[in-house]
């Protein structure tokens, strides 16, 4: 395998971007499509060639492709180039495969909208910086893709520009991720000013070579890095924008939304983990966002009723249960969990689009129930993603939940016992949940409009064009879109089983592969193995039942008797608060935004505006209108007043003759 | 021998006078008078400094400025009477054609 191929991996989608781009308008639709799926499997069949390489006996465990200097400053440069590491091996796996499969889903999701070539220009271009964050080297790469994310989303989540909810929710994640950017630099000038360096091997290996470097300024960098990372995955306190990015095509929520871009801020905290392992604080720090996020969202999640905004607020909730891994130096508890969720979430988004797609645009399941029949592999697919997500053995999402929860247990955190209840409370709320949107979407009664007027619909242009497989009424997808769901519903009963633990029989392989990457934390002192397996099988145990709980309750609350909750809802002070979302974008709104806004006002308008620029204005315009009513009055038309003005001027020139001495 | 500076003493008064009352008179012939004096101031420093030198280019542009004076008292007296004869006056601030 020839190093420099590695430059593809992101370059082929970034060309399927250029070309889409610039000429996809001219372009018939099957050749739009072609491009960008062509221009993201290439990438795709690149990391199963890199993986097969890397997995060979002998391979390298990382490699590097230096392009020389970027940046160079007396005493500071900054090399350009890209790397791989088993870590980056996963992540690109997951963004190239599961963002190829997406980019299938969106060709039959999207295929009645305007502007099919501006969407799948802005997802190739999607995946090239992801795939650029990914492969980084330093901070500063590393940072040009995390940027390029941002922007993509931006552009995406704002796809039907028209729609002012829809470009208000791109603005919102956009400038969210810029609080968050800011740590994020603020951690880079740190790291210069500390090290010389960004590249994250010369800082790294100067951590390494300094046992003295502990806590201190390592803590400043981290808790910066933290904030950039909360920013980017949505945790508490900047997750407001992800609920609101579901304002973009379903494809969107599921891709950049649920499966890769949000886990950035996870990559990254595994990626400096020399930095967080030095620094106890900074580690506890993570751990009780993680937590904290993790058990709030899952609050949220279980009062609302837009299907896709359940799936966000779960989606950060998992998020969390990642950073609570992370906190616990659990890395590769957090990157499995980030895999196995990859593929769950981009299924369970995807299915619920196709159940968006099959009741033209409906998004509010107080308005579906009964779809079992009607879209039945949309359904089987979004029951494997819905029983893998609530953490139901031996789907995907039990183990990796279940390794992040002992592991919480485990460690010498001195609240670990407390943050593990937090999270098994959130595997409790998730199940139920999951199984509450399950249930109202499936069962029941059929509570939806056979024939919904066209006004409603998601899809703008819709059915007019003689489209006769995309009739009226409820219907199953098209295969291009249920081929992802199937291969996704696969690898979400499947995905689980490389990190199946020791204590049940499996050799936790994702984690020894990850174990070149995340040599010996020091912060982990408990071994699993020195704990004994009946602990972990006891916890496993606690949260298999937690799980069942969950569908229990939602059984009886939302099949055997519905609507006892609603009562039991419309007597509590507290469902509201909760419905609400506790408030918070409102809260933000009152402390935070609109005094921005009227500071922001007063600047702008009062001061610079009306000030500075109208004020100059003015002022140049009395000037003139001064200048020139005395100016005016010499040219009076007298004779004499000519003179005296001449025999004035004369005296000047006199005057600067004698006294300036010319 | 009387010093340079007396002459020239001597024409910035004459020039001055010129000039005062050019700015003060208003009547139109008066005000041409003033500029002849001024002339006269000019052309007073210009022979000072000619026998100073003992040089003769000052005297010969007495002689153009004497020229030109009379070309230009012809010249002028034709435009005031002129003047005289549609507006009936010599006040210069009534004469404001140039004024728009």
């Amino acid at each position: 395998m020839n190093p420099n191929s590695l430059w593809l991996i992101p370059l082929s989608p970034f060309l399927g971007f250029l070309i889409n781009g610039t000429v996809g308008r001219r372009l018939p639709r099957p050749l739009v499509t072609a491009i960008a799926l062509f221009f993201t499997a290439v990438p795709m069949l690149l990391v199963l060639q890199l993986w097969i390489f890397m997995k060979a006996a002998g391979a390298p465990e990382a490699i590097h492709v230096l392009c020389g200097p970027w940046i160079q400053i007396t005493g500071f440069t900054v090399p350009f180039g890209i790397a791989v590491d088993h870590l980056s091996l996963i992540m690109l796996a997951i963004v190239t495969g599961v963002g190829f499969l997406i980019h299938l889903y969106s060709a039959g999701y999207m295929a009645h909208e305007e502007g099919y070539w501006r969407f799948f220009a802005y997802l190739n271009l999607f995946m090239f910086f992801m795939s650029i964050l990914v492969l980084a080297e330093s901070f500063l790469l590393l940072f040009v893709g995390w940027e390029g994310v941002g922007l993509a989303s931006y552009l995406l989540i704002g796809f039907y520009f028209t729609k002012d909810s829809a470009a208000n929710a791109g603005k919102k994640a956009f400038i969210v991720n810029r609080i968050g950017d800011f740590g994020f630099l603020l951690g880079m000038f740190l790291l210069v000013a500390h090290f010389g360096s960004l590249s994250f091997n010369e800082v790294f290996a100067s951590i390494a070579t300094h046992p003295e470097y502990q806590g201190g300024f390592l803590t400043a960098i981290a808790l910066c890095l933290v904030v950039g990372a909360t920013g980017k995955s949505a945790q508490i306190p900047l997750y407001v924008w992800l609920p609101d990015a579901m304002e973009g095509p379903t494809p969107v929520s599921a891709l950049i939304h649920a499966a890769t871009m949000v886990t950035a801020g996870i990559y990254m905290v595994a990626r400096c983990h020399v930095l967080f392992d030095r620094s106890p604080f900074a580690l506890g720090v993570v751990a009780i966002i993680g937590a904290a996020t993790a058990i709030f969202a899952a609050c949220i999640g279980m009062v609302q009723h837009d299907i896709k905004r359940v799936l966000a607020y779960s989606t950060v909730s998992q998020l969390g249960y990642m950073f609570l891994a992370c906190g616990v130096a659990a890395y590769s508890a957090g990157i499995f969990h980030l895999m196995t969720h990859a593929f769950f979430k981009a299924l369970l988004f995807l299915s619920a689009g196709s159940v968006i797609h099959a009741l033209s645009g409906e998004q509010d399941m107080r308005k579906m129930g009964g779809l079992r029949k009607r879209i039945p592999v949309t359904f089987w697919t979004m029951t494997m993603g819905v029983f893998a997500i609530a953490g139901i053995p031996p789907l995907a999402g039990f183990f990796s939940k279940d390794e992040i929860l002992y592991q919480t247990f485990v460690s010498p955190n001195p609240i670990g016992k407390l943050l593990w209840l937090v999270g098994l409370a959130t595997a409790g709320m998730t199940s139920f949940y999951m199984f509450r949107l399950w249930f109202k979407t499936f069962f029941g009664p059929e509570r939806f409009d056979e024939h919904p007027a066209p006004a409603d619909h998601a899809h703008k242009d819709a059915h007019d064009d003689a489209q006769a497989a995309h009739a009226h009424g409820v219907h199953e997808s098209p295969w291009i879109m249920l081929t992802p769901l199937v291969l996704l519903a696969i690898l979400s009963i499947i995905g689980g089983w490389v990190g199946v633990p020791a204590a049940l029989g499996g050799h936790d392989e994702i984690g020894h592969f990850l174990d070149p990457v995340f040599v010996a934390p020091l912060v982990v002192a408990v071994d699993g193995e020195k704990a004994g397996h009946g602990l972990e099988l006891g916890l496993a145990a606690v949260s298999v039942a937690v799980a069942l709980l969950g569908f229990f309750v939602a059984y009886v609350f939302y099949y055997k008797r519905p609507g006892t909750l609603g009562k039991l809802a419309a007597t509590s002070k507290l469902y509201p608060i909760v419905a609400n979302k506790f408030y918070i974008d409102e809260i933000y709104n009152v402390v935070i935004v609109t005094p921005l806004l009227a500071f922001a006002r007063l600047i702008l308008e009062v001061l610079v505006d009306g000030g500075l620029v109208n004020g100059s204005g003015k002022l140049a315009g009395l000037t003139t209108i001064g200048l020139s009513n005395v100016t005016r009055k010499m040219q009076s038309g007298n004779i004499r007043s000519y003179a005296g003005w001449l025999a004035f001027g004369a005296a000047c020139v006199i005057a600067v003759m004698i006294f300036a001495r010319f | 021998m009387v010093p340079i500076s007396w002459y020239l003493i001597l024409a910035a008064i004459l020039f001055s006078i010129g000039v005062g009352a050019f700015l003060i008179k208003r009547n139109v012939v008066t005000i041409f008078m003033s500029i002849e004096l001024m002339l006269n101031a000019v052309n007073l420093t210009f022979v000072a400094f000619a026998h100073m030198w003992h040089q003769v280019q000052g005297q010969i542009f007495v002689f153009f400025v004497m020229v030109v004076a009379a070309a230009e008292a012809a010249v002028g007296l034709a435009i005031i009477i002129s003047i005289f004869r549609t507006r009936q006056t010599l006040n210069v601030d009534q004469i404001n054609l140039m004024k728009n």
